[in-house]
C-alpha cells in the first residue's frame, strides 16, 4: 500500500468510526442534555462542528499547507525563530492632551518596559487641521496628541533617542507630513534616514472603507502614499511605509473574514499601484506591513492571523511575482478590540484584553497593544495602561506560550478553521476583482464608490447588534449576569482641559511669529506647484516641515489642489 | 393612526466612529420612525441647519471623540437662536457619568451610553416627545 492509500484507508475508518460515535454514544447524551444551541457559529456566522478530526482537513499537505517558520507559505510564522529569539514589540497606542504630556506618557512606557512606540495624534492632525480652525472646537488633545508644527514634534520625542527605539504613528491622509517631521526630528538627534525605524499607517483605502478619516478623494490619496514608498525605498529603507489596516474596519462592525479579506485586498491594491508607478515589487513589497485586530473569538482570531500569513505569500508569489522571500512574508501588528469593552464592570475588560492578546500571541503577532481596561470610558490612565502592558509582560514571561512556535498548528479545527477563512477571504478577492475588471486596485476604487465595503460592514454590525439584542451574543455584565450593585470605580479617569487647546493655539502663534515667513510661504508655494504635476511630493513637503510651516497648511495647499472628498452615507 | 415620527441622526465633530449611529439609524428605521442620517463631521451649524430644514421630532447625536463638552451645549445654543428648540435632543457614545448631568442641564433629555439597546431608545423617544 502506498501512503496516500494508507492515508485513504485511516480516514475511511476515522469516518466510520466517527458515524457510529454520533450515532450511538453521542445521540444517547443529547437525548438525556440537548446542546445549548441550536447552531454554533464563530463572528463570521462560519458553522462550527462539535468535533474536528483528520476527516476535516482531508487534503491536508504539511509542507505545502503550513511548511516551516520563516518559510513560504508562512502560515506557521513570519520569522524562523519566532518569539524563541525576541518576544513581539510591547507597543501601547498613547497620545494626550500636548506633546509634553504625551512625552511624559512615552517616558512612562518606556520605564516600565514597554519595546516601542506608538502615537496617537488628535483629531485635528489627523484631518489636517491647525488646532486653532473652527473645526478643531473642543478637539484639541482629546483622542489624542495635539502636533501643529515640528516644534510639537521635537517636544514629542524629547530625550528618545529615536536611533534606539522604533515608532508607529497612526496617520493617514496627512501620513506623509507626519513621516517628514519624524525624519527631520531625527536628523537634529543626528540619527540619519537610513537608521530611522518605524510605521507610518498611511493606509488610505480603509478610511473610505471604514475608519473614515479621509480627506482628499482616493487618486491623489494614492498618489501620496505611492510618493512615500517610493521615497522611503530609497531614503528611509527600513521604514514600514504602509500598515495596511484591517483594526479599523473590523471596529466599524465588520466580521473577522471580512477584516481579513478587505485589509488583503487593500494590501494587494497598493502592491499594484507601486506596480503601476514602475516600481520593482520586491523593492517596497517587504516593507509594508499589516495590523490586525483581536476579537472575542479565540480560534477564530488565531486561524485568521495564520491564514492571513499563507493568502499574503501566495498572491505576491503568484500573481504579483515577487521572488524575494521578504516580499512574500506578512508581519502584523494587533491591537485588542476596543469596541468589545464595557462600560459597565470596567475591571472585566482586563480579562477581556488577556485573552484577546493571547489569541494575537498564538497567531503570531510582531507586535502588540493590548487596550486598557478604562477606554470604554476615557483615554487610558497611567494605573489602567500598565495594567495593560503587564497583561502581555505575563503572557511572555509567565505564561509559556511564547516557548514553542505556532503551539496551536496541526490542531484539526485550527487547520480547518484557517483554511476555510482563506477559501472565504478568496470569494471576497473574486467579488473585489470583478468589479475591478481583473484589478484589485481599480476594484477598490469601485467598490468604496459604490459603497460596497461600507454596505457590507453595515450588515455585518447591525446584525451583531440584533443578536447582541437577542441575547444570541452574550456580553458579560451587560445582557446576561448584569450586576446592580456598586462596582469600584476605576481609580482616576483621564480629562483633557479646555486650556491644552488655548495653549496649542498659543504655541502655534508663537512657532509662526518665530519662523522665516518668506521661506515658509516659499515651500508652500513649491508644494503647490509641485503637486500640479507628477514629480514625487516628499522632498518639497520636508523643505516645508523643516520651515515649521505646519501640517494643516501643507495639507490646505493639498485641498487646494486635489479637492476633497465627501462620502454618501448609507446605513 | 399613530404620528410619523421624524428622526435626524448626527454626527458632530471630527471622529469618524459612525457604527453607533449607523446601527441606531437603521435601529430606528426598522422600529417604523423616519430617519435622516446627516452624515460624518458636522458642525453645530451644519446640524442646526439640518434641524431648521427638516423639522424633525427628534435630534439625535453621536460623538465619541471627547468633543461633547464644546459641542452640545453650542448646537443646544444654537436651537434656540434659531426658534427649533422644541427638538427632543437626544446623546450618545463615550460620555463620562459625570458630564451627563452637565450635558442634562445644556438641554440633552438622555444620554445613551455603550450598552444601551435600540429599543430602550425607541421608547425613549415615544414616551418624550415634546409636540
Amino acid at each position: 500500500m502506498t501512503s496516500t492509500e494508507k492515508n485513504r484507508d485511516n480516514l475511511e475508518s476515522i469516518k466510520k468510526e466517527k458515524e457510529r460515535w454520533i450515532n450511538e454514544i453521542v445521540k444517547k447524551s443529547l437525548e438525556k442534555v440537548p446542546e445549548r444551541k441550536r447552531l454554533f457559529k464563530n463572528l463570521s456566522n462560519i458553522k462550527l462542528n462539535s468535533l474536528y478530526t483528520p476527516e476535516d482537513i482531508k487534503n491536508f499537505n504539511y509542507l505545502k499547507d503550513l511548511g516551516f517558520p520563516g518559510e513560504f507559505p508562512y502560515t506557521r510564522a513570519a520569522q524562523p525563530t519566532s518569539y524563541r529569539a525576541k518576544y513581539w514589540t510591547m507597543r501601547q497606542f498613547a497620545g494626550l492632551g500636548n506633546a509634553k504630556e504625551t512625552n511624559e506618557r512615552f517616558k512612562y512606557l518606556i520605564a516600565n518596559g514597554q519595546t516601542g512606540l506608538s502615537v496617537a495624534f488628535h483629531l485635528p492632525t489627523i484631518y489636517g487641521y491647525e488646532s486653532s480652525s473652527p473645526m478643531s472646537a473642543g478637539e484639541v488633545g482629546k483622542e489624542g496628541v495635539a502636533i501643529d508644527s515640528l516644534a510639537d514634534m521635537e517636544q514629542l520625542f524629547d530625550g528618545i533617542d529615536l536611533s534606539k527605539i522604533s515608532t508607529s504613528m497612526t496617520i493617514n491622509a496627512p501620513a506623509s507630513i507626519l513621516l517628514c517631521m519624524y525624519l527631520a526630528v531625527g536628523e537634529k538627534q543626528g540619527v540619519s534616514m537610513e537608521k530611522l525605524t518605524g510605521t507610518i499607517q498611511n493606509d488610505i483605502l480603509k478610511e473610505y472603507q471604514a475608519q473614515k478619516s479621509y480627506i482628499f478623494p482616493p487618486e491623489p490619496s494614492m498618489r501620496l502614499i505611492v510618493d512615500t514608498i517610493e521615497f522611503c525605498t530609497k531614503n528611509v529603507p527600513k521604514w514600514n511605509t504602509i500598515s495596511i489596516s484591517g483594526y479599523h474596519i473590523r471596529e466599524a462592525g465588520s466580521t473577522a473574514v471580512q477584516e481579513l479579506a478587505f485589509t488583503l485586498a487593500n494590501g494587494l491594491a497598493y502592491v499594484e499601484a507601486g506596480i503601476d508607478r514602475g516600481l520593482n515589487v520586491d523593492d517596497f513589497a517587504p516593507r509594508l506591513s499589516h495590523f490586525f485586530n483581536a476579537h472575542n473569538n479565540f480560534f477564530e482570531e488565531i486561524a485568521k492571523y495564520r491564514a492571513a500569513r499563507r493568502i499574503w505569500a501566495k498572491h505576491l508569489r503568484e500573481d504579483y511575482k515577487a521572488i524575494d522571500p521578504r516580499s512574500w512574508r506578512l508581519r502584523f501588528h494587533t491591537q485588542t478590540a476596543g469596541v468589545s469593552l464595557t462600560a459597565r464592570e470596567p475591571y472585566n475588560n482586563i480579562i477581556r484584553v488577556t485573552l484577546q492578546a493571547l489569541a494575537a500571541v498564538l497567531g503570531g503577532t510582531q507586535s502588540l497593544h493590548s487596550n486598557s481596561f478604562d477606554e470604554a470610558l476615557a483615554l487610558p490612565s497611567e494605573e489602567a495602561v500598565r495594567i495593560a502592558l503587564r497583561t502581555q509582560q505575563i503572557i511572555a514571561e509567565e505564561s509559556g506560550v511564547a516557548d514553542v512556535i505556532d503551539p496551536l498548528g496541526g490542531s484539526y479545527y485550527v487547520e480547518a478553521l484557517t483554511n476555510k477563512m482563506e477559501e472565504e477571504c478568496e470569494n471576497y478577492f473574486a467579488k473585489i476583482k470583478e468589479m475591478g475588471n481583473g484589478s484589485i486596485l481599480k476594484g477598490s476604487f469601485v467598490g468604496i464608490k459604490n459603497n460596497f465595503y461600507q454596505r457590507e460592514i453595515a450588515d455585518a454590525s447591525y446584525q451583531f447588534q440584533r443578536e447582541l439584542e437577542a441575547k444570541e451574543q452574550i456580553q458579560v455584565g451587560v445582557n446576561k449576569y448584569k450586576f446592580e450593585g456598586k462596582t469600584i470605580e476605576p481609580p482616576e479617569l483621564i480629562k483633557i482641559s479646555e486650556e491644552v487647546s488655548k495653549e496649542q493655539i498659543e504655541n502655534l502663534n508663537n512657532v509662526k511669529a518665530q519662523r522665516d515667513e518668506t521661506a515658509a510661504q516659499n515651500s508652500l508655494a513649491k508644494i503647490k506647484e509641485i503637486a500640479q504635476g507628477t514629480e514625487n511630493l516628499i522632498p518639497y513637503i520636508l523643505d516645508a516641515v523643516k520651515a515649521y510651516c505646519s501640517a494643516g497648511e501643507i495639507i490646505d495647499v493639498f485641498r487646494n489642489v486635489f479637492g476633497v472628498y465627501r462620502e454618501e452615507s448609507i446605513f | 393612526m399613530e404620528k410619523n415620527i421624524r428622526c435626524i441622526v448626527a454626527k458632530p465633530g471630527l471622529d469618524g466612529h459612525d457604527r453607533g449611529a449607523k446601527v441606531i439609524s437603521r435601529g430606528l428605521r426598522d422600529a417604523g420612525l423616519e430617519v435622516i442620517y446627516t452624515g460624518l463631521h458636522q458642525t453645530p451649524a451644519d446640524i442646526v441647519e439640518s434641524v431648521v430644514q427638516e423639522d424633525p421630532d427628534v435630534l439625535l447625536l453621536s460623538i465619541l471623540s471627547g468633543a461633547h463638552p464644546i459641542l452640545f451645549p453650542e448646537i443646544m445654543k444654537k436651537l434656540k437662536e434659531e426658534g427649533a428648540d422644541d427638538v427632543l435632543v437626544l446623546g450618545g457614545g463615550i460620555i463620562p457619568d459625570e458630564d451627563v448631568a452637565k450635558m442634562k442641564e445644556a438641554g440633552i433629555s438622555e444620554i445613551f451610553g455603550p450598552g444601551t439597546k435600540i429599543q430602550e431608545i425607541v421608547d425613549y423617544i415615544k414616551t418624550h416627545l415634546k409636540r
